[in-house]
This record gives structure tokens, C-alpha cells and sequence, in this order.
């Protein structure tokens, strides 16, 4: 019951904070809206008890790419953006073809919900933190996409620099 | 009354917030908000990854969903990198208006 409770809540702000997210004028606005949507997603790894990727989502998400947005929104102007259209020639054809994937989605998942054959829920969670099983898992069978992940966050810094940079 | 919630449940909502984020690529002109959109896209795999995570009571999901996250910092970087030099040379954020490849 209460586990229902927080997961409406959360759904409806992942998504209400998503569609405003997409459909404000002022892109200071848009990335306000992403923060709450992003909280809402966070809000819903807590309740499937994945404390550690809760706090990467606060600290990577809302504390490191929402302000890189913020920051890019200050040095771009975006005033003349924000005076002209929002949406390009092409969005009602978009709008059909998101309308015509969502209803066939959504179809499958009704109909297929009693069908789908998911093993019930594993009963017995284990009574380690969860930061202490990710962290056996990460560093024994996942060491070496680790590793690499590190490598495409130092080509990524690289990257961003040179992009960004007037002259090198 | 509310139904309890299900590993379905979480699928419905994975499905819908990963429409609203292509509704966002596909709709919008201004190419910040696209950029947000495809963070809202990436988020909704990971609700996915973590919902069968929690399912299944194994880790690899969550392990995943570390990964996409990485992926989407370095995604974020580079993408506002390249909108910031194509802003110095086109003075445009508006994605259709950058046609130079178009003939």
C-alpha cells in the first residue's frame, strides 16, 4: 500500500517533470523540470532498494550534467532561440509516429502481463548493503568494462576540451 | 484500491518516459532540450535495468545501469562541447537551421 503510494508519486513526477521538461519555452526552465524528473527516477531506485545508484543519480545527474546544462545554457544565447517556434516543421508526423509506438507498447504490456513469464519476485533478499553486493559484483566479474568505462570518460574529458576550446 | 506494484509496472513507466524523451528529439528545434531529452531516454533503460535488477535479486542490472550512466556523462560532455564550438561559428541553436551537409 504505502510502496504504491511512493511509486505513483514518483512515477508522476519522472513523467510530469519529463513532459514539461520537453515542452517549455526557457531551457533554464526545461533543465529545472529534468532535476525533478530526474529525482522522481531517483526517488524510484530507492524503493527497488538501489540505494547506491540513488545517490550516483543526485550526485552524477542532478549535481553534474544538470549544471554542465546550465552552464552551456549561460555561455550560448538563447534568447533568440527562445523568441522563434519550438517544435520544427516535422513534429506532427513525430508526435504520430511516438502516438503509433506508445499505443503498439502499451498494447503488448496489457496484453502480455498475465502471459509474460517472469519468474515470481526472488523472496529472499539478502541482507548485505547494496552498495557491498554492487561493489563485489563491480570489482571481481565486471573489472575490465570498469576499466574501459575509465578510458571513455578520459577520451570523453579530452574530447570535451578540444570541442570546446577556441584554439588549441 | 491501488494493485500492488509490479516488475510491470515499472516496464509501463520505463515505456512511457522513453516516448516522452523521443518526443523531445523528434519535436523540439532547440538542440540544449534535444540533448535533455536523450538524458530522459537513457534514464528510462536504466528504471528498466533496475526494476529486472531488483526482480531477478541479482546485481548485473544495477552494474548496467552504473555503465549507462557513465555512457551518458560522457555523452553529455561531448555533446554540449560540440554545441558550444558549432554555436561559435553558425550563432545558432536551432537544430534545422544547421543544414550545411543539405544540398
Amino acid at each position: 500500500m504505502l510502496d504504491a503510494i511512493f511509486f505513483y508519486t514518483f512515477a508522476a513526477l519522472t513523467l510530469g517533470g519529463g513532459v514539461l521538461c520537453i515542452t517549455r519555452r526557457n531551457a533554464v526552465h526545461s533543465a529545472m523540470w529534468l532535476v525533478v524528473s530526474l529525482l522522481g527516477v531517483g526517488g524510484l531506485y530507492l524503493l527497488q532498494r538501489a540505494e547506491f545508484l540513488f545517490a550516483v543519480q543526485a550526485v552524477v545527474y542532478i549535481g553534474g550534467i544538470v549544471v554542465l546544462f546550465l552552464f552551456v545554457i549561460m555561455l550560448v544565447n538563447l534568447d533568440e532561440a527562445a523568441r522563434q517556434r519550438q517544435f520544427n516543421r516535422q513534429w506532427l508526423i513525430g508526435l504520430g509516429a511516438v502516438a503509433l509506438v506508445g499505443a503498439e507498447v502499451f498494447y503488448f504490456l496489457k496484453a502480455g502481463a498475465d502471459t509474460l513469464k517472469l519468474p515470481p519476485p526472488a523472496g529472499s533478499v539478502s541482507t548485505d548493503g547494496n552498495t557491498e553486493r554492487l561493489a563485489d559484483v563491480l570489482f571481481s566479474e565486471y573489472l575490465l568494462p570498469f576499466e574501459v568505462a575509465s578510458l571513455l570518460l578520459l577520451v570523453a574529458i579530452v574530447g570535451s576540451v578540444v570541442m570546446a576550446k577556441r584554439r588549441i | 484500491m491501488l494493485t500492488p506494484v509490479t516488475t510491470i509496472h515499472y516496464l509501463a513507466l520505463s515505456a512511457a518516459l522513453l516516448l516522452i524523451g523521443t518526443l523531445g528529439v523528434l519535436m523540439r528545434r532547440n538542440i540544449v532540450v534535444i540533448l535533455m531529452s536523450i538524458e530522459l531516454i537513457l534514464n528510462a533503460v536504466n528504471i528498466n535495468l533496475v526494476a529486472f535488477s531488483r526482480h531477478f535479486d541479482n546485481m548485473y542490472g544495477q552494474i548496467f545501469a552504473m555503465f549507462v550512466i557513465a555512457v551518458a556523462v560522457a555523452e553529455a560532455a561531448i555533446g554540449l562541447g560540440i554545441l558550444i564550438a558549432l554555436f561559435r561559428n553558425k550563432t545558432t541553436v536551432l537544430a534545422d537551421e544547421i543544414d550545411l551537409l543539405k544540398w
